[in-house]
C-alpha cells in the first residue's frame, strides 16, 4: 500500500526522502505526539503534560492524532492503530506531501536531517548533567531557558556570516582633529588651544563610544548572545544550548504551519480522490477529510486556507489570471472570466511551496477575490458587548491582521540592544513595538528567568499604552519607569 | 507497558499537585471549575503549567476567521480567547476543555482525590430482603415448573438407562424427573443516603463565598451520587432562624442578618429525627459559613446539638468555613476544640476556589 501511494505520489511529481512508517497503538502515538514525533527527548515535566492532554483529548473523544511526521532524512512518519484503511490511505498521501514539502522548501534547508539522533544525544547529554547536579537544578534551568525559547533569529541561518568587526585603533593613533579654517597667523585666535582641546575630547569621547558599543548591531538572537556573555557555568551553557538548537530546528515549521498542512492536505486530496481510493472509500474519505477542513468562528484552519489558497493558485495560473495586465484590469467581470488557458498552475504550485513561507506566501498571494470568495472576516473584543465579535470584512484590514498574526510567528521583536547597558555590565534589550503591547506579567517574569542566566541587572526597553517603559529586574527585584522610545 | 513518558507525566501530575516546584504554582490554570452543565455533560478544563514568554499581551489582540456573519455579529462570549491558529510544531491551545458526563466526572474525582469508597452503612444490619427466583429444587406448583432442566433431567435419565434413540429422539419426562423454579432470599443492603446542606447567608457572606459554596456543594453532590443508588438532598438556609429550601433558592438567596448557626443544627437535627431514620440511611450534613456566630452561648448550644442529636445519627458531618471580610472565622476554632478528637467531624478552611479540591479531599478523604 504504502508504494502504491507513493507511486502515485511521484507520478505526480512530487519528491520525498525516503519514508518509514510505524504503527503505534494510541498511547505509544501519544507519546510520540508528546516528544514533538521523536522517539525521546531529554527528560522534563512538559512532555508530561503535553502527553497528558493529548490522551485525555483522545480518551474523551475530542480528537484524534491522524498522522505524525518528521523532518528527517529518512523520515519516520507513525499511523494510528485501529485507524481504518482509508484513513491510513489519505495519512499517507498527506505524509508523501509534507515529506516533499521539507525536502524542497528553501526555509528547510538548513535544518538538520539527522536530528533523530541530535534529540537522543541532547536527551543522553541532559541526564548526564542531572546525574551530577541534581534533576531538580537541571530542571529548574531548562524551564528558565523554555521561558526564552522563542528569542532567536529564524532568519539567521540564511545570512551570510557578517565580516568580522574592524578591531578597535591603537590609542596612540593621532586622530585628527576638526580645526576651523583660518590663516596660520590667525591660527591662535580661531582655533584657540581652549578649542581644540574640547574638540580633542569631544571626539575621543565618541571614539570610545565606537569601540565599546556592544553589541555592535542589535541582535535578535538572544539566545547566542546570552550562550557567548553571560557567565555560565558548563552544563547551563550546554543546556541553553540544546534549547536553542532545538528552537531553531523547530522554526521553519512554525514559518510555515499554513504552506505546509495546505500542501500536504492538496495533495492527499488530489491523490485520493483521482487515483486511490475506491468508490466504497471515498464516502468515508470524505467525511474525515470535513472533519480536518472545518472552520468554526473563531479561529483560522490552516489546513483549510493553505489548500484553498493552493488551489486558487493553481487556477489563477492556469486561466492566466496574473500579471501587469491583471492588475491593471479593472473589471470585474472581465476578471471573472480571464482565462488564457496557460496550464501554467500546476508548476507555479511547486515553485510556491518551494520559495514561500507563511508570511510571504499570504503577502503575495492572498487577493482580494480570494478574501471574498472564502469569506474571510477579522474579529475582536468587543469591551462593551463581553462578546468576540466580527469586525471588518474589508480586505486590507483582514490582510494586515493575517500578516500581523503571522509574522515572526506571531511573536514579538526583541533585540539585545546593549550588553553594558550604564557601564555596569547589565542587559538592555529592546522591544520594537509594532503596535501590539507586551503581555506584561509575562514580561516580568520572562526577565526574571533573564536575570537568572544573565546574573546582572536585566532592562527591557518597550511601550506600553502608547508609552515608553523600562521594565527592569535586578537583585531588589522588579521595577519601571518611564523612558523615551522612538 | 511503562513508558519513558510515564517519567515525564508523573512529574508534571506532582508540579500540578503543588507538591513540588511552588514557583511553578502560579502558573498553574486550573480555570473554572464547572463551566457548563448542558444535558449530563459538564466541561472542566485541563490542567495546564504555562511557562511565561515575551508575548503579545492579549488586550489588542483579535484574529481572523473564516465563514458567514455580518459585522458586529457574536461569534464566542467572554473573556476566552479564541486560538488564532497556533503555529508550531504541535497543535497547542491555551485552555483545553473536555466534556465529560457527570459519572465520569466522579470517577475522575475520586481518582484525583483519592477518595475512598463508601461503605454503606448499616450492611450488619439488614432489613430488607428481597425474592428471587433463581434456585431449583424438585416439588413444586405446576406454574412454577421449569421447562429446560425438566427435559434435560429426562435426557440424562433416558441416556444413562439407555432408552434413548437419537434416530428418534422423543423424551418424556416421568414425574421423578420433574424440575421446579424456587426462590432465593437475598438480602438487599440499603444504600440510600441524603445530604443536607446547610449555608449561611448572614450579611457577611457575599457572592464569591456564595460561588464558592455553589462549586463545593456540586462536586459534593457529584462524588456522593457516584456513591449511592439513590440519594436525597435537602438545603437549610439561616441567619439568625433557619428554614428549608429548595436548591435554586439555596443558591441565590440574599438574605441579611445576624447569624445564630445553632437554628440550621435544630433544623437539621428535626429533620433526621422525623424523616431520616439513621438505620435506614447514610446521612451527610454538610456546613458552609464564614465563622461568625452570634454568642458563645449559641455556639455552646451547637455543639451540644451536635454531640447529642445529629452526631449519633450521621455517617458524617462537614463544616467548611469559607473566608470572607467580614466574619471572625471563630467557629471553626470551637468546632476543632470541641471535636478534635471525634472521627466524625470534619472540618476544612476554604481559602478561596483553588482550595476547594482540597476542602473537597479533607472532608471525604476517608471514606465513611
Amino acid at each position: 500500500m504504502q508504494q502504491d501511494i507513493e507511486g502515485h505520489a511521484k507520478d505526480y511529481g512530487l519528491d520525498f526522502f525516503p519514508i518509514i512508517y510505524e504503527v503505534l497503538d494510541y498511547k505509544t502515538m501519544h507519546e510520540v505526539a508528546a516528544y514533538g514525533g521523536f522517539p525521546t527527548r531529554y527528560p522534563h515535566w512538559r512532555f508530561g503534560m503535553d502527553y497528558e492532554q493529548l490522551s485525555k483529548g483522545y480518551e474523551f473523544g475530542m480528537q484524534k492524532i491522524y498522522e505524525m511526521v518528521i523532518n528527517t532524512n529518512p523520515s519516520y512518519a507513525y499511523l494510528l492503530e485501529g485507524n481504518s484503511l482509508v484513513d491510513q490511505k489519505t495519512v499517507m498521501a498527506h505524509v508523501c506531501g509534507h515529506v516533499d514539502f521539507f525536502k524542497h522548501n528553501y526555509f528547510f534547508s538548513k535544518t538538520n536531517r539527522k536530528m533523530i539522533d541530535g534529540m537522543a544525544n541532547h536527551a543522553s547529554l541532559v541526564r548526564r548533567h542531572m546525574s551530577r547536579q541534581g534533576q531538580s537544578p537541571v530542571e529548574d534551568f531548562i524551564d528558565v531557558c523554555l521561558s526564552l525559547e522563542n528569542l532567536i533569529d529564524p532568519m539567521s541561518p540564511f545570512i551570510a556570516r557578517e565580516a568580522k568587526p574592524v578591531e578597535a585603533s591603537d590609542k596612540d593613533e593621532t586622530t585628527e582633529i576638526p580645526r576651523l579654517r583660518a590663516k596660520q597667523y590667525m591660527d591662535k585666535y580661531i582655533n584657540p588651544p581652549e578649542f581644540i582641546e574640547a574638540q580633542r575630547k569631544k571626539q575621543e569621547e565618541e571614539d570610545e563610544k565606537k569601540r565599546t558599543r556592544f553589541p555592535a548591531q542589535p541582535q535578535r538572537d538572544i539566545l547566542k548572545f546570552l550562550i557567548d556573555h553571560a557567565p555560565l557555568e558548563r552544563w547551563k551553557r550546554d543546556c541553553l544550548e540544546i534549547i536553542r538548537r532545538e528552537a531553531y530546528y523547530f522554526a521553519p515549521q512554525a514559518m510555515t504551519k499554513i504552506m505546509n498542512e495546505g500542501w500536504a492536505t492538496y495533495w492527499h486530496s488530489k491523490i485520493m480522490t483521482e487515483k486511490a481510493a475506491s468508490a466504497a472509500e471515498i464516502i468515508d474519505y470524505a467525511d474525515a477529510c470535513a472533519g480536518i477542513l472545518a472552520t468554526s468562528p473563531g479561529r483560522m484552519n490552516p489546513y483549510k486556507l493553505g489548500v484553498e489558497l493552493y488551489r486558487h493558485v493553481e487556477q489563477r495560473w492556469n486561466k492566466g489570471q496574473f500579471g501587469r495586465e491583471w492588475d491593471q484590469c479593472d473589471e470585474m467581470s472581465a476578471k471573472r472570466d480571464w482565462d488564457r488557458r496557460l496550464g501554467l498552475g500546476r508548476d507555479k504550485v511547486f515553485e510556491v511551496r518551494k520559495l514561500y513561507n507563511d508570511v510571504t506566501f499570504i503577502d503575495e498571494f492572498f487577493t482580494l477575490e480570494f478574501c471574498l470568495e472564502q469569506k474571510f472576516y477579522t474579529f475582536g473584543f468587543n469591551e462593551r458587548s463581553g462578546n468576540w465579535e466580527i469586525m471588518s470584512r474589508e480586505f486590507a484590514k483582514v490582510k494586515e491582521q493575517m500578516l500581523r498574526s503571522l509574522t515572526n510567528r506571531g511573536q514579538p521583536f526583541i533585540y539585545v540592544e546593549d550588553g553594558n547597558f550604564e557601564n555596569r555590565g547589565e542587559l538592555l534589550l529592546r522591544h520594537s513595538h509594532e503596535g501590539v503591547d507586551l503581555d506584561m506579567g509575562e514580561a516580568r517574569d520572562t526577565l526574571q528567568n533573564l536575570y537568572r542566566v544573565w546574573t546582572r541587572p536585566v532592562s527591557l526597553l518597550t511601550k506600553v499604552d502608547s508609552k515608553g517603559k523600562i521594565l527592569r529586574f535586578d537583585d531588589d527585584g522588579f521595577s519601571d519607569r518611564s523612558a523615551t522610545i522612538e | 507497558m511503562s513508558q519513558k513518558i510515564d517519567l515525564d507525566q508523573r512529574r508534571f501530575r506532582q508540579i500540578i499537585r503543588g507538591k513540588i516546584k511552588q514557583n511553578l504554582r502560579k502558573y498553574i490554570s486550573h480555570g473554572e471549575m464547572i463551566a457548563r452543565k448542558g444535558q449530563k455533560t459538564v466541561a472542566i478544563p485541563l490542567p495546564q503549567v504555562n511557562i511565561p514568554h515575551f508575548r503579545h499581551g492579549g488586550k489588542q489582540q483579535g484574529g481572523v476567521g473564516q465563514g458567514d456573519g455580518e459585522e458586529g455579529d457574536a461569534i464566542g462570549q467572554g473573556e476566552a480567547q479564541p486560538g488564532a491558529g497556533e503555529a508550531g510544531d504541535r497543535p497547542g491551545e491555551h485552555m483545553v476543555e473536555v466534556d465529560v458526563t457527570l459519572d465520569e466526572l466522579a470517577e475522575i474525582l475520586g481518582e484525583e482525590l483519592q477518595l475512598p469508597r463508601i461503605e454503606p452503612k448499616g450492611a450488619e444490619r439488614i432489613i430488607a430482603h428481597k425474592d428471587r427466583y433463581t434456585g431449583i429444587r424438585s416439588t413444586g406448583p405446576e406454574s412454577l415448573k421449569h421447562f429446560r432442566r425438566t427435559y434435560k433431567q429426562a435426557l440424562k435419565r433416558q441416556i444413562s438407562t439407555g432408552t434413548y434413540d437419537p434416530n428418534n429422539p422423543i423424551i418424556v419426562p416421568i414425574r421423578d424427573d420433574k424440575r421446579y423454579r424456587s426462590w432465593k432470599t437475598e438480602p438487599l443492603p440499603q444504600s440510600n443516603a441524603v445530604i443536607i446542606y446547610m449555608m449561611d447567608v448572614s450579611g457577611s457572606m457575599g457572592d464569591e463565598q456564595k460561588e464558592i459554596v455553589r462549586i463545593e456543594s456540586f462536586w459534593l453532590d457529584t462524588w456522593l451520587r457516584s456513591q449511592y443508588e439513590g440519594i436525597e438532598s435537602r438545603y437549610i438556609i439561616h441567619d439568625a432562624m433557619a428554614k428549608e429550601v429548595d436548591r435554586d433558592t439555596f443558591f441565590s438567596t440574599r438574605e441579611s442578618g445576624g447569624t445564630m448557626i445553632s437554628s440550621a443544627f435544630k433544623l437539621c437535627a428535626k429533620l433526621i429525627e422525623d424523616e431520616y431514620p439513621p438505620e435506614e440511611w447514610n446521612i451527610y450534613p454538610f456546613h458552609f459559613s464564614d465563622g461568625d456566630n452570634w454568642s458563645v452561648d449559641d455556639t455552646v448550644t451547637c455543639v451540644e446539638l451536635l454531640r447529642n442529636r445529629i452526631l449519633p445519627a450521621v455517617n458524617l458531618f462537614c463544616y467548611g468555613q469559607v473566608e470572607s471580610p467580614y466574619g471572625s472565622g471563630q467557629f471553626i476554632k470551637d468546632l476543632q476544640e470541641h471535636f478534635g478528637e471525634e472521627q466524625k467531624v470534619v472540618t476544612s478552611e476554604i481559602k478561596g476556589k483553588e482550595a476547594i479540591m482540597d476542602s473537597i479531599r479533607d472532608f471525604l478523604g476517608k471514606g465513611k
